[in-house]
């Protein structure tokens, strides 16, 4: 996405940049939108990296503990627990999500389909609703009279009926499906855009060579894909580091701490337990484990550039 | 000649398959809203008799009079400020070249890829130090924050693409660079800020753990979303239907703007993907 200033070669010959010389009527620009995001985001950023070296309570005087709070964290079992869910939930936020956006765009990219931005629109339909409304209509599917059991219960299988959300066994994996289906869409419709950068010469040459549907998956549209799947690896995986609006609106990290996630875990010790700069180490943790999959993003997708 | 439509028909039935899927949920939650509690409804039911009572009574329970009206506010507040500093800072990094350019549009980059969770500590104790906790401020500024970040990528794009001959053209006539920004490039800029106004404010709309954190000292000031979360855990018990109703009620805005402008947010999103 990010492209070269046409300009830019030949000035730079000039030993100049473009357009022309360097103007300091940019700042006058950029300076209003440049003040509101130091002063709320970037700021606050470090502000938390700065918090998570002291004990504090949020009322008293904080005091200076070095990287305590940080040791402490990666000794707490809870923490563990919390980014080991994060983890798994990458597996429904992020690689199912990418194998049905495959499939579907292997299917779709095959032959023109009657009504492809219908379905586009519909599949992409889940990425713009609140995080507390999914929580709402998922919370009524998995109830005890909702929807799923009373479909198991229907077709005979009515011993697999239970509180989903509130198993010990299924409440994440049933916290994954939720994700599975909020991602699923957005990555169908990257691949689509994908598949269309791809140069029909390539299909060409594969048929010619007589590929089958399959292989010519796995030759060419797989392949030539590679960027996009990194993408929609990244975004789904920041979905399912964070995954807070909807674990706090259906089980709120239970039963007991089978849900338990990053999020949850700094928004509770900051908020309930008034153990800020613990809750701030975590932040940053997460924030770390956040930024290390963007970075790894830049690294593999971007050499292909 | 068999096998192809065989083929046809698979296709069209996995895309239904998943299509269906991506529909249901919202469906499931839409016919339960439109039952009431003694209809004692399970399962998927297709509502006979659909009633709006459950609408009725979540609008009036929740509050959401008071709910819409601080979304709506701080929505459109968001989207407004932000979309105008983007235009700003998206103009001066797509048509301009100064000292350090490409270190300060790298830092705010990190603005979209850090979310709330790793801000929210000392956006707390910092508003209630400036006595702003429990105040639409502290939901606007943190979030206009956020929005430029992501603005300044969008528009800093549009401004790259726009032909470089036609700023020339106005620069060579005499025109200062701010009548070239309002009278040369803006007024085609109008798609690029539609896409950039409609994705601002539905993830306004939709944030939740700032609003939960920030204001829910005080019920004047809750947001749509935080009535839904504080409604759904007083009464998921009781009657369903009105929460349902309820959820119902929070995603309306959202997806009317989606339905209107499709286009504009699956490009908008699909650019915001492929940023790096």
């Amino acid at each position: 996405m990010e492209r070269d200033d046409p300009i830019e070669a030949p000035a730079a010959r000039r030993g100049d940049r473009a357009p022309g010389e360097p103007r300091n009527v940019a700042w006058l620009y950029l300076l209003p939108g440049l003040a509101f995001y130091l002063l709320f985001t970037l700021g606050p950023l470090l502000h938390t990296a700065w918090l998570s070296l002291f004990d504090w309570d949020g009322l008293t005087a904080g005091r200076w503990v070095g990287l305590a709070n940080y040791r402490e964290a990666l000794g707490d079992p809870l923490v563990h627990d919390a980014f080991r869910h994060s983890a798994e939930l990458v597996v429904f936020y992020a690689l199912l999500p990418i194998a049905i956006g495959l499939l579907l765009t292997a299917m779709l990219t095959r032959r023109p389909v009657l009504g492809f931005s219908g379905f586009r629109a519909v599949l992409f339909l889940p990425q713009i609703i609140a995080g507390v409304v999914v929580a709402q209509a998922w919370v009524w599917i998995y109830a005890d009279q909702g929807p799923l059991n009373e479909f198991l219960r229907t077709i005979g299988l009515g011993a697999l009926a239970r509180p989903w959300l509130g198993s010990f066994t299924w409440a994440l994996p049933a916290i994954g499906v939720i994700g599975t289906w909020v991602t699923y869409g957005l990555c169908m419709v990257l691949f689509i855009a994908g598949v269309q950068k791809i140069p029909t010469s390539l299909y060409d040459a594969a048929r010619v060579d007589g590929a089958g549907p399959v292989r010519e998956f796995f030759a060419v549209t797989l392949p030539g894909l590679r960027n996009e799947i990194v993408v929609a690896f990244v975004l789904t995986t920041i979905n399912a580091l964070r995954s807070f609006d909807i674990i706090y609106n259906t089980n709120q990290g239970g039963p007991g701490t089978q849900t338990y996630v990053p999020s949850l875990y700094v928004y509770q010790n900051a908020f309930v337990y008034n153990r800020v700069g613990y809750a701030a180490a975590i932040a940053v943790l997460l924030a770390a484990a956040i930024l290390a999959v963007a970075l790894l993003v830049i690294r593999v997708g971007g050499d292909r550039r | 000649m068999t096998a192809s439509r065989i083929d046809r028909v698979v296709t069209y039935g996995v895309l239904a398959a998943f299509a269906i899927g991506a529909l249901y949920p919202a469906l499931s939650i839409l016919s339960l809203a439109l039952h009431t509690r003694n209809d004692l409804v399970t399962g998927f039911a297709f509502p006979t008799d659909p009633k709006l009572d459950s609408f009725r009574a979540a609008w009036d329970q929740a509050d959401f009079a008071t709910g819409f009206r601080s979304s709506l506010l701080v929505a459109t507040t968001v989207t407004a400020v932000s979309a105008a500093l983007s235009i700003g800072t998206g103009y001066a990094f797509g048509t301009m070249r100064f000292r350090g350019d490409r270190l300060v549009f790298n830092l705010m980059l990190l603005g979209i890829v850090f979310p709330f969770e790793a801000s929210v500590i000392p956006l707390y104790y910092d508003f209630k130090w400036a006595g702003l906790l429990n105040t639409y401020w502290a939901l606007i500024l943190p979030q206009i924050g956020q929005s430029v970040a992501f603005g300044t990528f969008w528009m800093r794009a549009y401004f790259l693409s726009t032909p470089r001959a036609l700023t020339d053209a106005a620069r060579m006539d005499g025109a200062s660079t701010f009548r070239v920004l309002t009278e040369v490039l803006l007024p085609q800029a109008r798609p690029a800020l539609l896409t950039l106004c409609a994705l601002v404010f539905t993830y306004t709309w939709n944030e939740f753990l700032l609003a939960l954190v920030l204001v829910s000292g005080d019920p004047d000031k809750q947001t749509a979303p935080l009535a839904l979360s504080f409604f759904a855990g007083a009464e998921r018990a009781g009657d369903p239907t009105k929460v349902a109703a309820a959820a119902v009620l929070v995603a309306m805005p959202v997806v009317i703007v989606y339905i209107v402008l499709q286009r504009h947010f699956i490009r908008g999103m699909l650019a915001g993907a492929i940023k790096e």
